[in-house]
């Protein structure tokens, strides 16, 4: 799926300049589960942001089923994201004024789906995460991790190839913090996916099959975790 | 989900959006209630150049009068008698207007550009009696040591300041003299106009004030230079003063003056209103030596409340109006740019999840336009209104021609000129000597023309359109300014931003 090779990328950040990712390399089959964990401020986001193509390194090659993403043009970049890409941020970052199932739509609206088939996609995709009765409210009229449950189904609706997490369940508590990486397992192991999934918290990262850590720009892999499960 | 989400965000930030469109609406009602009221006033300019020397009619041909023309025309002998009482009414010519051939007429209407061209003969008639006071004694006595008599005038003479009517002769022999002049102006009333059976005939169309003054209907005889006309028709000429108060067949009143076979005024309808320029170059090599006086000549000189109000128009308002446009169009620039800035990470998400730039941006543009569309339509509303109460309130306005700038203006030149009959009496028995055919007392009117019109502030079709544009060029110019920047960040730097 990914094959990255000496992924660099700085930032200016008042008279200094930062070295979010330092020479990285890194391989991710297909239907990996990956988390990558780290110290706040040490690339991990960073890192996610170059695999989805949000952002373009200053050197390095980011291979995605053999296309470099760094030498794509923005606007073929945004056509991978859109068809291969699901992301799932630690703020929801659902828009407000839309309803559950308009926020999931956003999703399909890209990739040219007719009207009433991104409604009846819409429809089928919060019913995998549990929320069909919840389609019509907004956003401030579901609780945290309903939120993220919608994100999930936003990010999950148009099939994509590989599902980029960032920090899923920073904002939930510990109760629903659980339900969510449950969900996002459960639905690794069904579909096939491939994920990666960004956390501060070893708990969570423990359930991935994978785990790397970031430590000033630079990636470093465990072993498989042994808690890992690997996909049917 | 375009308008759904359009739909839903302008909702969001109702306060904002109403401020954009009032705003816009304020300023789009102001440039067509300025827009109005100037299409109005160049409307009321055009009536008053209108009714100076008629509908259809893009330009004058005129002459200055040459030194010693005064004279123009046969004199007339008077015999004056002590204690007599001496007529004249005399049919004058235009004094302040030299003659023209009348082969002029024909050789202006052959010309390229123009449609149509009929002479016609600016003139006055006098109608006065004055009594010449008797006389007693003879000269002083002959011989030596003879005393003289005691000669003199006896008893007052008497003046009679008599009647001074306008006068236009009307050239029928084409059809055109009707069409064009100042008779094409009048609403016939009663009666009938003149046609060209009629151009021997001492027959009369007289305007409706001078019928009321002269107490004067169809049927009734007008004299002018001794001659009784009868009155076929009554012309209403508007509230118009320049207008003529009779107008007979253009050859009656040639000869009646001793102007046979000229005319002073030349009227012209170009093809089109884009060649009026080039027919007044085209006349003036052709007939050299003559003054031609197009609307925008005559423009330039109407002075009176009109003017001042159509100045007024075109620049104060103007401006105003597009100051006030362009404070809407910044202020919903700057209304759009903050609402945009709060929704970078927003749109950094969109991106996120595949949405192009140019979706995003498309997005902005369309809630940008729809309120500029909403501030058009009640900008148009506004507009209207304002353009009723521009019309409801403007009271009537006066417009004049100034005075002449020496160029025999048609209208403006009537009013001057004037004289005395030339020749003095005689001593008694004698004969005075040849009168001038000068014309006096002119119809008291002021010192120049004017007339009074309505002012009218139509909202046309293209005004409408404009404001349209308008509209969606102040949604395009917010929604560019607003948006461009936050749509075209890479997604990674827009979701950093703090909402």
């Amino acid at each position: 799926m990914y094959k990255l090779s000496g992924v660099t990328k700085t930032y200016q950040k008042g008279r200094s300049v930062v070295t979010a990712l330092d020479g990285v390399d890194l391989v991710i089959e297909d239907g990996d589960w990956l988390a990558i964990q780290g110290p706040t401020g040490h690339g991990k986001t960073t890192l996610l942001q170059m695999l989805g193509g949000l952002d373009r390194p200053d050197s390095g090659v980011i291979e995605f089923n053999g296309q470099d993403l760094a030498q794509l043009r923005e606007s073929q970049v945004t056509r991978v994201r859109a068809a291969s890409i699901g992301f799932i941020f630690q703020t929801f970052n659902l828009i407000p004024t839309l309803t559950a199932a308009e926020n999931v739509e956003t999703a399909l609206a890209p990739l040219g789906v007719g009207a009433e088939r991104r409604r009846a996609r819409a429809q089928e995709a919060l019913a995998g995460v549990g929320l069909a009765d919840r389609a019509r409210h907004l956003p401030s009229e579901l609780s945290g991790g309903q939120q993220q449950r919608v994100a999930i189904a936003r990010a999950l609706v148009k099939d994509p190839k590989v599902l980029l997490a960032d920090e899923p369940t920073g904002n939930l508590d510990e109760g629903t913090r659980d339900e969510i990486i449950g969900l996002l397992e459960g639905l690794w192991r069904e579909r096939g996916l491939t994920l990666v999934l960004v956390t501060h918290d070893s708990s969570i990262a423990g359930r991935a099959q994978r785990i790397g850590t970031m430590r000033r720009g630079r990636l470093s892999i465990r072993q498989d975790s042994p808690a890992a499960r690997a996909p049917d | 989900m375009f308008l759904t989400y359009l739909r839903r965000e302008l909702r969001r930030r109702m306060r904002q959006a109403v401020f954009i469109c009032l705003g816009l609406a304020l300023g789009i009602g102001l440039v067509i209630t300025v827009t109005a009221a100037s299409s109005g006033m160049k409307s009321a300019q055009q009536k008053v150049l209108q009714n100076l020397y008629g509908v259809g009619t893009s330009a004058t041909v005129t002459k200055a009068p040459t030194f010693g023309s005064f004279a123009g025309g046969p004199g007339r002998r008077f015999t004056f008698r002590p204690g007599s009482t001496v007529r004249i009414d005399q049919l004058t010519a235009d004094r302040t207007l030299g003659s023209l051939s009348q082969s002029a007429v024909t050789t202006i209407s052959r010309l390229r550009g123009v449609a149509a061209a009929a002479g016609a003969l600016s003139a006055s008639n006098v109608d006065t009696t004055f009594k010449i006071p008797t006389f007693s004694g003879g000269f002083g006595g002959g011989g030596s040591g003879g005393s003289g008599g005691s000669g003199g005038f006896r008893g007052p003479g008497r003046f009679s300041p008599g009647n001074s009517v306008s006068v236009s002769g009307v050239d029928l022999s084409s059809g055109s003299g009707q069409a064009l002049g100042p008779l094409s102006n009048g609403t016939l009333t009663s009666g009938r106009t003149l046609r060209a059976a009629d151009s021997g005939s001492d027959v009369a169309v007289v305007s409706s004030g001078y019928a009321r003054s002269a107490k004067l209907k169809v049927g009734s005889d007008v004299t002018l230079g001794g001659t009784k006309f009868r009155v076929v028709g009554i012309v209403f000429d508007s509230a118009s003063s320049a207008a003529p108060d009779v107008y007979i067949p253009l050859a009656r009143a040639q000869a009646l003056s001793g102007m046979t076979g000229k005319v002073n005024e030349i009227y012209v309808s170009a093809a089109s209103s884009a060649s009026v320029a080039s027919v007044k170059k085209e006349i003036q090599n052709a007939v050299p030596g003559v003054t031609v006086t197009t609307s925008a000549d005559l423009a330039s000189e109407v002075t009176g409340s009109v003017s001042t109000a159509s100045s007024l128009a075109n620049s104060l308002g103007r401006w105003l109006a597009v100051a006030v446009l362009v404070a809407a169009f910044l202020l919903a620039s700057l209304l759009t740019m903050a609402a945009v800035s709060r929704r970078v990470r927003e749109f950094g998400t969109l991106k996120a999840l595949g949405w192009r730039t140019r979706r995003v941006l498309g997005q902005v543009l369309g809630e940008s336009v729809t309120l500029g569309l909403i501030g058009g339509a009640a900008g148009i509303g506004l507009g209207y209104a304002g353009a009723k109460i521009v019309s409801s309130v403007a009271g009537p306005l006066t417009a004049s021609l100034g005075p002449t700038t020496g160029s025999a203006t048609p209208g403006g030149a009537r009013v001057f000129g004037g004289g005395f009959p030339g020749g003095g009496p005689g001593g008694a028995g004698g004969t005075g000597g040849t009168g001038g055919t000068g014309a006096f007392f002119r119809r008291a009117a002021a010192a120049a023309p004017h007339t009074t019109v309505h002012l009218a502030a139509p909202v046309s079709g293209n005004v409408i359109l404009l404001a349209v544009a308008l509209a969606v060029a102040g949604g395009l110019i917010a929604g560019l300014l607003g948006g461009w920047r936050a749509a075209r960040l890479r997604p990674a730097a827009a979701l950093a931003r703090i909402a």
